[in-house]
């Protein structure tokens, strides 16, 4: 019996630990929220930093997953005479799944890395540490903003993933395969709700956003400050962002819909 | 000189079951410069953080300016260290702003100042350390010793009655070592500072400090003006002063007798 508990203990106790340790990190985050110019002028400045420059990777990933999306629809759907419908389909899959979750997993493998690796070799180089000595609480100034930023930013970037597999859809199916625009575009309309389809993908990105945000700071505030730590702290970033993602996603899924 | 800047009574220190630090009582009097000397891995820069409340004592008392810095509260704690400079041994230059913004960022934190001053104050203290034509460059593109200075600017900005130094001069050239050390010498003097220095460069301190106290083993072994400690005869202040192999301070860390590790037990 105690030898299956010991095997347990690292097993179940070690991610239960890690996920109470996260939960209190957020809230001094929380506790760390000031509506001052100056965080609001850092907060944009990430934006940019770690938003703005995923956007390639996130219209190009958008624009080809929307094409695949229709290029599969209109093959299955062809064999019931159903082409028509390729249009809801790739605005329901995209709204409610495919963009927030694969925007999600695009972000946390390009900007999440970046702020860990950035936050962990800040750590590793004692920047931290001379923060802290200067009575600069390294908290409010080096890990809020860029939490913040990841927050505001998935929800963005997710719209704009979502425009571009849109554009990327109805390039495939209008340009290429023939299907008309109008009816195209009209049979989405029809079959997408605001509330029920597009607004429970906002959601889920927003939750994303925290969770991805959170894990990349976390990790990267808590690296072991050598070169091989900041890589594994990188590599954790991507894991267990996935892992959140993918399991809050069902959580939410369930709950919302 | 008057009353004392830092009063360290009884102190000590363990990390784990390791005793890092035992019974230290040092006494650095305000306008002074002290240094903390002692060979590597001895607890130097454990004792400067224990004084700058960033770790907490075991046993004993840390008094700077009166105040008992082990029982601040963290407001408390930061409003002390607003009024500390310290240099750490790489600097540690914040790397994703320039030179200008690296000196700047205390006065932000800490002064309510118009722009137009900031700029003058930082300039003033940049041009101090001689690098004035490098407000603009980024810090990654700075030489050890220039990051240095430009760290000292830093650590000196806000007018710190305190300044606390970690190896200054660890990794530097000889030109850019007297460079510092006047620098140091002179910001001391210029605005009545009081500053500790932790270091194991011998010669550089028989230039800069007024006192000096040597630790090993955990305790401080011997004190006195950088003259008097030459003539020392504590076998192990002889042995660091005068760069000895043998001598009590050991060359190997704690380890297994060296049969059994290269034998195994049997």
């Amino acid at each position: 019996m105690q030898e299956t508990l010991s095997l347990i203990h690292p097993l179940f106790i070690t991610p239960v630990r890690r996920f109470g340790r996260g939960f209190v990190f957020l809230l001094r985050l929380l506790g760390r929220i000031r509506l001052s110019i100056r965080q609001i002028r850092a907060t944009l400045v990430q934006v940019h930093s770690i938003g703005t420059r995923s956007l390639v990777l996130i219209m190009v990933s958008g624009f080809f997953v929307g094409m695949v999306l229709a290029l599969q629809g209109y093959r299955e759907l062809a064999q019931f005479g159903a082409t028509d419908a390729v249009g809801a389909i790739l605005g329901l899959s995209l709204f409610r799944e495919l963009g927030p979750v694969l925007t999600a997993l695009l972000f946390a493998g390009r900007a999440g890395t970046s702020i860990t690796a950035e936050i962990g070799l800040m750590k590793a180089t004692d920047q931290l540490m001379a923060m802290d000595l200067m009575a600069i609480d390294p908290l409010t100034r080096v890990v809020m903003p860029r939490f913040a930023a990841g927050v505001l930013s998935l929800p963005m970037l997710t719209a704009i993933f979502n425009m571009m597999g849109l554009i990327g859809g109805s390039f495939y199916a209008v340009n290429i395969m023939g299907i008309d625009s109008g009816i195209f575009w009209g049979n989405m309309q029809a079959h997408v709700d605001l509330f029920g389809d597009y607004m429970v993908g906002v959601y889920k990105s927003a939750m994303f956003g925290l969770l991805v945000s959170l894990t990349a700071v976390y990790t990267g505030y808590y690296a072991v400050p050598t070169g091989s730590g900041v890589g594994r702290a990188t590599t954790q970033t991507v894991v267990v962002s996935a892992v959140l993602v993918l399991v809050f996603d069902f959580i939410l899924t369930s709950l919302i819909t | 000189m008057g009353s004392n800047a830092i009063e360290i009574n009884g102190l000590g220190f363990k990390r784990g079951d390791k005793t890092i630090l035992e019974d230290i009582n040092i006494s650095i009097p305000e306008g002074s410069m002290v240094a903390i000397m002692g060979p590597s891995g001895v607890g130097k820069t454990t004792l400067l953080q224990l004084i700058a409340g960033r770790l907490m004592p075991d046993t004993g008392t840390i008094e700077v300016y009166g105040q008992c810095v082990s029982t601040m509260r963290h407001r408390d704690l930061y409003r002390f260290r607003s009024n500390l400079g310290i240099l750490l041994q790489n600097g540690a230059l914040f790397t994703d702003v320039s030179v200008y913004e690296n000196v700047a960022i205390p006065l932000r934190e800490h002064a309510d100042l118009p722009e137009v001053l900031v700029r003058r104050l930082v300039l003033s203290k940049l041009h101090s350390v001689g690098l004035r034509g490098a407000v603009d460059l980024m810090p990654s593109v700075l030489s050890g010793g220039m990051a240095r200075r430009v760290a000292l600017a830093r650590a000196v900005v806000l007018d710190p009655k305190l300044v606390l130094y970690d190896e200054p001069l660890t990794g530097l050239d000889p030109i850019t070592v007297s460079t510092l050390i006047r620098l140091m010498r002179d910001t001391n003097d210029t605005l009545n500072m009081t500053s500790l220095i932790v270091t194991h460069d011998v010669d550089e301190m028989q230039r800069l400090a007024d006192y000096c106290y040597i630790m090993a083993g955990s305790r401080v072994v011997g004190e006195g003006t950088p003259k008097e400690l030459l003539c020392d005869e504590n076998e192990s202040v002889k042995q660091f002063v005068n760069g000895l192999v043998d001598g009590p301070v050991p060359f190997h860390y704690e380890a297994p007798d060296l049969q059994t590790d290269y034998l195994g037990q049997g």
